[in-house]
């Protein structure tokens, strides 16, 4: 009996580990290695890929347009996150002071919009933004702006980038937006009482009141929200391909793009890999989160 | 608070809660609308906000379409045994984190939490070469496996806090009486987890129907292997310009998941929030 309880626990998580070792690990041991090799088509059919220590990480530095790409996946991660941060927060704060039938539109709105799949979304704003018969171009002519008669978003560099900002803040607002609200349920309605009577403005009582207590889930709402935006693939993959040009290429298309279309399987690694080295460094705020809610938690 | 305040200044309250539920909601009413108007009123220079006459042309060229009912096949079955593979899977790993002491205990939830955040989209090329190399290229079962990962994480840490609520003398008095520990775990503490479960299997079941990235780039020559998104998003090339068509296949393919995120609107915002903040 007590034996069979000392291996039971290891016995549980084993199916786990293996398919973590497995199809985890693994796959993250394969992306370096293959990262340090001569892997292109040739060695993907032959298997006779050589070692050429850091020549892949050199070539894909010292290329500008490289660089160049880094410099637009922070962008677009910026325009992002710092949209959807804000828009979250004002209609989080909304919810909380609509009354209750409001309160259940609003949420039910939000939560419609969190479960539409991202094709399915991504293929409505392609229609929603058709040059010919969109909606967007349609209203937008109505409204007197002539020059948006036909307008074809999608091939013009700033405007498609545009348009994907939008749709990604779309899709993540419903998120953020219910998580702070839940964390704003969670101020005591005492506290907002006596900053009243002590006269406290609104933007006041937010500043010194509200955000205080709802800062941990915001840090980690902010935290969440980097990282996904900073790996968005699926959304520019479908809509552009990255074009025109290369204005939509971020990190994660140009990895996808410089591996599977251009069959350089060794460069598409190398920036796979640059982009968890830089995401991870975006992470530190969210591994300290974490760590300070499990040891709450143990 | 808001009982006291004078009605007027509600005005901007409210109006900004209509914008936003219209901001919300308005491409996914027009994708509905659109899947039903006729072919003349969607290709029209002012389109009209609600249909004038209602059509389900749109929908029968969707499901007529080469191989829809295979790729419903496809994502229902790729998606069902990676939830049960997930479930099954965490659930003992979950079990022995929760109520048994043991080494490496706390090293095992670090690795789940790591494995939580891991870089999906940057592995794809190595899970190419990986699945190439083992023959598993253009096969269903490698998908499984891969969207199984992807939600096994999650699901360990959410089972987790669910099986630490439920108190261990309960299942232990149901051993004095004779039960074996895991009929004691079955029959006590199994149905407590039952809001567990669901959580996580609708996390699960969301993160498998919509992948697409490891759908596109793993099945490539088997084409009757592809996926629901996968073939959602080629479907415009292959009808061209039929825009009825595409959100008609848009709609069908949304609308299990909306239906579900609907039903279950209350557990779906606490399970979500609680997983995403506690890991």
């Amino acid at each position: 009996m007590a034996r069979s309880r000392g291996i039971w626990p290891y016995v549980l998580i084993a199916p786990a580990v293996l398919g973590t070792l497995y199809l985890l690990v693994y796959p993250l041991v394969r992306a370096v290695v293959i990262s340090l090799q001569d892997f292109g088509l040739r060695q993907l059919i032959l298997g006779d890929a050589r070692f050429v220590g850091f020549a892949n990480y050199q070539t894909l530095l010292s290329d500008g347009h490289f660089w160049e790409v880094v410099r637009r996946t922070f962008l677009f991660m910026a325009s992002n996150v710092v949209l959807i941060m804000a828009l979250s927060t004002l209609v989080a704060l909304m919810i909380e002071r609509l009354g209750r039938f409001g309160r259940t539109a609003v949420l039910s709105a939000l939560v419609l919009t969190w479960a539409m799949p991202v094709i399915a979304a991504t293929t409505v704003f392609q229609w929603l933004f058709h040059s010919e018969f969109g909606i967007v171009n349609a209203v937008l002519t109505d409204l007197g702006f002539e020059s948006f008669d036909r307008y074809p978003w999608l091939a013009h560099g700033p405007a498609a980038f545009a348009i994907l900002v939008t749709l990604i803040v779309w899709q993540s607002v419903p998120f953020a937006a219910i998580t702070l609200y839940s964390a704003l349920t969670t101020v005591p309605a005492e506290l907002y009482e006596s900053a009243r009577l002590d006269g406290a403005s609104g933007p006041r009582i937010f500043r010194s009141i509200t955000l205080p207590i709802i800062r941990p889930i915001f840090m980690l709402v902010l935290s969440l929200e980097v990282i996904w935006t900073f790996k968005a693939f699926v959304q520019i993959w479908v809509m552009t391909n990255g074009g025109p040009g290369d204005a939509t290429t971020i990190l994660p298309v140009y990895a996808v793009q410089t591996a599977l279309s251009s069959q350089r399987y060794d460069l598409g690694s190398a920036a796979s890999l640059v982009t968890v080295a830089l995401m991870s460094g975006l992470l530190v705020f969210y591994f300290r989160q974490m760590f300070r809610q499990e040891d709450e938690l143990a | 608070m808001s009982t006291t305040r004078p009605r007027i200044r509600r005005l901007p309250l409210n109006a900004a809660a209509v914008i936003t539920v219209v901001v919300c909601l308005f491409p996914v009413y027009w994708m509905v609308a659109t899947a039903f108007r006729p072919t003349r009123d969607i290709q029209s220079d002012s389109p009209r906000l609600f249909p004038e006459t209602w059509t389900l042309d749109h929908f029968r060229s969707a499901v007529g379409a080469d191989g829809f009912g295979l790729f419903w096949r496809n994502s229902i079955l790729v998606t069902l045994s990676a939830v049960l593979l997930a479930l099954v899977i965490a659930l003992g790993a979950a079990y022995a984190v929760a109520r048994m002491r043991w080494k490496g205990r706390r090293q095992f939830m670090l690795m789940v939490f790591i494995a939580q955040m891991a870089p999906w989209e940057s592995l794809i090329i190595p899970v190419y070469i990986i699945s190439r190399d083992t023959d598993m290229l253009d096969r269903l079962p490698t998908l499984t496996l891969v969207y199984f990962m992807m939600t096994l994480p999650f699901t360990i840490v959410v089972l987790r806090g669910f099986i630490g609520t439920i108190p261990p003398e309960l299942e232990e008095s149901a051993q004095v009486d004779g039960c074996t520990r895991l009929g004691a775990f079955r029959r006590i503490a199994f149905p407590l987890l039952a809001p567990g479960l669901m959580a996580t299997s609708l996390f699960g079941y969301i993160t498998a129907w919509n992948e697409f990235t490891y759908a596109n780039f793993l099945i490539i020559k088997q084409q009757d292997n592809r996926t629901l998104p996968v073939w959602l998003s080629s479907f415009h090339n292959v009808f061209g310009t039929d825009w009825g068509a595409t959100m008609a296949a848009s709609t069908l393919f949304a609308a299990p998941a909306l239906v579900v995120f609907l039903l279950l609107q209350r557990h779906v915002t606490a399970g979500f929030a609680a997983g995403a903040v506690k890991g």
